[in-house]
């Protein structure tokens, strides 16, 4: 008797255990509509999405996100160009053109760069990659688009070629029999088998890798250089969205106008990653049914 | 399950284009000759693709073994006994890093002391106990996207929750629960994997002894799970000790002259150290060099903890 009061005593409690993931996110949620709902009140969400001026201290201020949002966007593009190609690359000479046993060493070694923190790339950034963009481009600073692009696609490395490489090796072994029976080569059965069966792994690792690289702080607040214009070149200074509230929440008053636009592109922030990790999630989803239904 | 190799096979993209050529009769020399050119090209066609293919691997692995050898010849210099173990002077110019080496120290034990057991037990009730239903799903999306939420994200959160709202101020306790958030999901993912990893004989044989559900779990699932579950852990510290953005608002100071009494005081953390040293400091010629050494510490410390994670991993996935 007393054991089955136990039993259902676990129960309950670990059942509300595992609701404490649901509430942290309904309570960011709740918190972020909370603080930033009152801009929107203010100034109207059109003005503050497709505003041009982002001029947050000044008197009378003006809270126009969209050299914000550009500046997230040309990064996060110029993140994916580096990282896509690179990694996708990388991610089929990992599982299909060297041998087993050095795929045994690579890949952990790829995990293991996945864990270095972000803010060590920030400081490489700045102290390394920064002076070679100035140099190059003979620019008065090297903290620009460019820079930043460069060190957001080196981070992203990591995590498109883990999960690429997962989906190459998960293809099922009869497809590229088939394709070596009809008397394909190895590339042509990388390229058009190999490649269109993992297609929809690939496409989360790419959007994965992009939902980082939109979310990443610390790298883009160091590197991107800061300047709140809406840009017109890679070689000039931008302002991210997670880089501004980054820098200014720190002094931002409680309660006030800033504090309240700074919650509110956090509102921005977090719709735009939710969409692309549901996004990302569908895809894996296919894939995992376009794989199961190769065996 | 047949529909998808079909169209492997029969698929336009895949038929060769020259590799099945039909065997020519004696004496056709131009049909062979043609043949083996059309092989040639597709070899080196096949060559050259590989080619490119390493060097993208080679170009990938390099750009990292340059960051890293690049920090790693930078730090290497400052780094010495006194530079761990000693309080900085003379306005952050000089001495060691002590305080953010300690200040890192609290923040992830108390992030792990928080999500370690609601990360298991929420791992538990999934694996164990749920039925699929909605209430499964719902808690699934809530892992899921909690997973992918930019981490600047998670320092608002925590400066309007623990900082304001519960009155914690900026401190060791926000910090460490706003830490604590963050790497939630990782610890369930990984402990979920490794109890459905444990054989569901394990299980049956415990069932069938008279154990109750909880006594099955305790003592057939949780000590084979236990090795996953800690690599989980371990991978979750490696994550914690370098977070920045979660902490800046919420425990980060660039500065105290002393080390934290009580977990309601703000502390120094690598990760936010090396980042006000090369932005907040006034003495670039001094503090970046340190800011090298601090990365250089941060790296080994969070590199040397996830290495651990992957060896121990790699053994039990030996063992088993």
């Amino acid at each position: 008797m007393r054991s089955r009061i136990r039993e259902n005593l676990i129960r309950v409690v670990l059942t509300m255990v595992a609701f404490s993931s649901l509430v942290f996110l309904v309570g960011i949620v709740l918190v972020l509509f909370r603080e930033g709902l009152p801009i929107f009140r203010k100034i109207g969400l059109a003005h503050f999405i497709f505003g041009r001026d982002w001029y947050p201290t000044y008197d009378p201020p003006s809270f126009g996100i969209l050299p914000l949002m550009a500046a997230s966007f040309l990064v996060t593009v110029g993140a994916m160009v580096v990282a896509i190609p690179i990694g996708v690359a990388s991610a089929i000479t990992i599982s299909q053109v060297l041998p087993g046993r050095v795929r045994g060493i690579i890949k952990p070694v790829v995990e293991l760069l996945a864990g270095v923190p972000s803010v060590v790339y920030g400081l490489f950034g700045m102290q390394v990659m920064a002076p070679l963009v100035m140099n190059v481009f003979g620019l008065p600073t090297g903290l620009t688009a460019l820079t930043a692009s460069i060190i957001l696609g080196i981070m992203a490395l990591p995590t498109v070629v883990s999960i690429a490489e997962d989906a190459l090796s998960a293809v099922p072994g009869t497809y590229r029999e088939a394709s070596y029976a009809l008397g394909a080569t190895r590339w042509e059965t990388i390229s058009r088998v190999l490649v269109p069966a993992a297609s929809s792994g690939i496409v989360t690792a790419s959007l994965l890798g992009m939902g980082r690289a939109i979310g990443e702080t610390m790298t883009v607040l160091m590197v991107a250089g800061g300047a709140a214009v809406v840009p017109t070149s890679f070689l000039q200074p931008v302002r991210p969205m997670t880089a501004t509230i980054a820098a200014e929440m720190g002094e931002a008053p409680v309660g006030g106008s800033h504090y309240h636009a700074l919650f509110a592109i956090a509102i921005v922030l977090f719709v735009v990653t939710l969409a692309f990790n549901m996004v990302a999630d569908g895809f894996t989803r296919r894939f995992q049914r376009k794989v199961a239904g190769g065996r | 399950m047949r529909g998808a190799e079909d169209r492997v096979i029969t698929g336009r993209r895949v038929v060769p284009s020259g590799g099945a050529a039909p065997m020519a009769p004696v004496g056709a020399r131009p049909a062979e000759a043609e043949a083996r050119v059309r092989r040639q090209r597709r070899q080196r066609r096949q060559a050259g693709m590989f080619a490119l293919m390493i060097a993208a691997l080679v170009l990938a692995l390099g750009f990292l073994a340059l960051l890293l050898g690049f920090v790693a010849a930078r730090g290497i210099g400052v780094i010495s006994w006194e530079f761990i173990t000693e309080m900085p002077r003379n306005a952050m110019t000089e001495g060691g890093i002590l305080p953010a080496i300690l200040g890192t120290f609290y923040l992830v034990v108390g992030a792990m002391v928080m999500a370690t057991p609601l990360g298991v037990g929420s791992a538990i009730f999934l694996t164990e106990y749920a039925r699929q239903g909605p209430l499964v799903r719902a808690i699934r999306i809530g892992v899921n996207n909690l997973a992918g939420v930019p981490s600047v994200v998670f320092g608002l959160f925590g400066l309007a929750v623990f900082v304001k709202m519960f009155g914690f101020g900026v401190s060791i306790l926000s910090g460490a629960l706003t830490l604590g958030i963050v790497v939630l999901p990782t610890i369930i993912r990984a402990s979920e994997e490794a109890i459905l990893a444990v054989p569901v004989s394990y299980r049956e044989a415990s069932l069938a002894l008279g154990a109750t559900k909880w006594q099955t779990v305790r003592y057939a699932v949780l000590p084979s799970a236990m090795p996953g579950i800690l690599t989980g852990c371990i991978l979750g510290v490696g994550r914690v000790a370098g977070e920045t953005a979660p902490i800046m608002f919420t425990a980060a100071t660039f500065f105290t002259a002393r080390l934290p009494e009580s977990i309601f005081e703000e502390v120094q953390a690598l990760p936010y150290h090396i980042y006000a040293l090369v932005t907040e400091g006034t003495h670039p010629e001094a503090q970046v060099p340190i800011a090298f050494g601090t990365a250089l510490v941060l790296l080994a410390l969070v590199l040397g903890v996830d290495l651990a994670a992957i060896i121990l991993r790699s053994r039990y996935e030996k063992t088993r």
